[in-house]
């Protein structure tokens, strides 16, 4: 298949990365040699969206050192990148915003590049430009998206797809759109229970030609809740979070038990915010 | 400040690509060994495989030390021995651990300074030199023809295990079934991972060879020699044919 008729994807992982960990960072390259792989997409950007502290989660550190931290984890990669909009909103903002937001930064930044470039008309593709992001915050066309015009998905691991499952954790319409507008790409090491979930319920039943299962073909369970346990217990983490990752910890002596005891008995926001709706 | 026994780690493998797991078992075991309050870790060395052995897919050695170098650069205390390697022909691990061993009371402790926190301890007593492997060895002493009993027994008796295991299983079992083990238990240290990361070097070169990423499964600069060396591409898994060697 041609170059220009694949369709670019930018992955979007939103999470806490208290501290970003090699398997977050697996993420990434796994998804994209898989999403390249299937010679429909080619996958140009990944981004790594630090949730803000007002997502209330226990022994959660402030923003600004995961920022650095995912900063530093990065520095070696050529295509994931940090963005700290997410983290940087007052309150805690649904993972589906997060989406809306960066495929319309993406679709503006397109627009300003063919405004600024001579050759196309002005006018048309402007009006072409407005349409297609009123289009993303209702209702998607059936048209495909103009070649050019990336696509962002959302990469997790398979513990958020399962967590769609928890109640007041997720909007259902925000699921849907997540999965029907933007697409999820999952990580996952047993893809049997991954379909499993995807067959228990209607709405990912429905768009599942949207959902994308990565198989993980090693175990790797470098979970950040592990990470923190070790460092309380004077382990080492050498190796399972990047270099400068790691001498950032130790420096600034981020996790203890009284950083683990932060916004403990504090109810996580998604729960507060959807259950105070789900009773108004 | 009680004086500790210093501890030197030897791991023996094929390192075929080294990788992070191979790194972890290194700071999980001396972790474990610093934990007892008995033993200070000094020193670990990684001594890579002969080429003679004969296993399939190996790359040559001047390659394996080279990257297991290069993964080494940022360790303080790990250090790569191609000493091995560099025997006309393939040897038993005891007798890569004699060699070792003799190096060890020759020359003076090394790698005094590499911990700023510890006192300098009075004449320090003669370092033992452990075997540091995964808990997948002692399995292997079990199968028949691979291992002489004589070396499992010198290996223990002598020197030492330290074996690394992974979450959820259970290495106990493997020392009990074996009567020379279960004499010897008291010199085998089971540590626990406790994060889980199965990088096998051959998943590794699996994805090597399928033009996949292996970013963070191993160190940046090992990942820059294996594309500039061209080593693990489809054409270069076949240049080591044959069958594997006992111990």
């Amino acid at each position: 298949m041609d170059k220009s008729e694949k369709t670019e994807v930018v992955l979007l992982a939103c999470g806490s990365f208290n501290p970003i960990t090699n398997m977050h960072l697996r993420l990434f390259e796994l998804a994209k040699d898989y999403l390249n792989g299937t010679g429909k997409y080619r996958v140009i950007k990944g981004i790594i969206s630090p949730v803000g502290d007002a997502y209330k989660k226990k022994g959660l550190i402030p923003a600004h050192h995961r920022i650095i931290m995912a900063e530093l984890a990065t520095k070696s990669s050529n295509w994931v990148e940090v963005d700290t909009w997410e983290s940087l909103q007052k309150e805690w903002t649904e993972t589906v915003k997060v989406l809306r937001h960066h495929q319309e930064k993406l679709e503006a930044g397109n627009c300003d590049q063919r405004q600024n470039s001579p050759v196309v008309e002005r006018s048309g593709r402007k009006r072409k430009c407005l349409e297609e992001r009123q289009d993303s915050s209702q209702k998607k066309s059936l048209e495909p998206k103009t070649k050019g015009v990336p696509e962002v998905k959302l990469l997790c691991g398979a513990d958020l797809l399962e967590s769609f499952g928890v109640p007041n954790l997720w909007k259902s319409e925000d699921i849907t759109r997540i999965v029907a507008d933007y697409g999820l790409i999952c990580v996952t090491r047993d893809g049997s229970d991954a379909q499993k979930f995807i067959y228990e319920s209607d709405v990912l039943w429905k768009h599942q030609s949207n959902i994308h299962l990565v198989n993980e073909w090693i175990h790797n369970d470098i979970s950040s809740t592990k990470i923190r346990r070790a460092l309380r217990r004077g382990q080492s983490i050498r190796y399972l979070v990047p270099d400068l990752v790691q001498e950032y910890i130790e420096k600034h002596d981020l996790y203890s038990s009284e950083s683990e005891d932060r916004n403990v008995g504090v109810v996580l926001a998604p729960l507060q915010r959807n259950t105070a709706e789900a009773k108004s | 400040m009680k004086s500790r026994i210093p501890v030197v780690l030897l791991a023996c493998g094929s390192f075929n690509p080294i990788t992070y797991m191979h790194l972890r078992l290194f700071e999980v075991a001396r972790d474990h060994l610093h934990q007892t309050g008995m033993y200070q870790v000094t020193q670990g060395i990684i001594s890579p495989v002969n080429d003679d052995y004969g296993k399939k897919d190996l790359v040559a050695s001047q390659h394996r030390v080279a990257m297991a170098r290069l993964a080494l650069q940022t360790s303080d205390w790990i250090r790569v021995d191609p000493w091995e390697s560099e025997q006309p022909q393939w040897m038993e691990t005891v007798k890569v651990l004699r060699h070792h061993h003799s190096q060890l009371l020759r020359s003076p402790p090394p790698m005094e300074g590499s911990d700023p926190g510890q006192e300098p301890s009075a004449p320090t007593a003669a370092p033992q030199l452990k075997l540091l492997c995964g808990a997948d060895i002692l399995r292997t002493f079990q199968t028949p023809n691979l291992w002489e009993d004589a070396h499992i027994q010198e290996i223990v008796e002598k020197f030492g295990l330290v074996c690394v295991s992974r979450v959820g299983h259970d290495p106990k079992g493997y020392i009990l079934d074996s009567p020379i083990l279960r004499r010897y238990q008291h010199n085998i240290h089971l540590a626990r991972e406790p994060v889980q990361n199965e990088i096998s070097a051959t998943y590794v070169r699996r994805a090597l060879s399928q033009g996949q990423s292996v970013k963070y499964l191993l160190p940046d600069p090992v990942i820059a020699y294996i594309r500039d060396q061209g080593l693990y591409t489809k054409d270069s898994s076949w240049q080591a044919t044959g069958t594997q060697k006992g111990q």
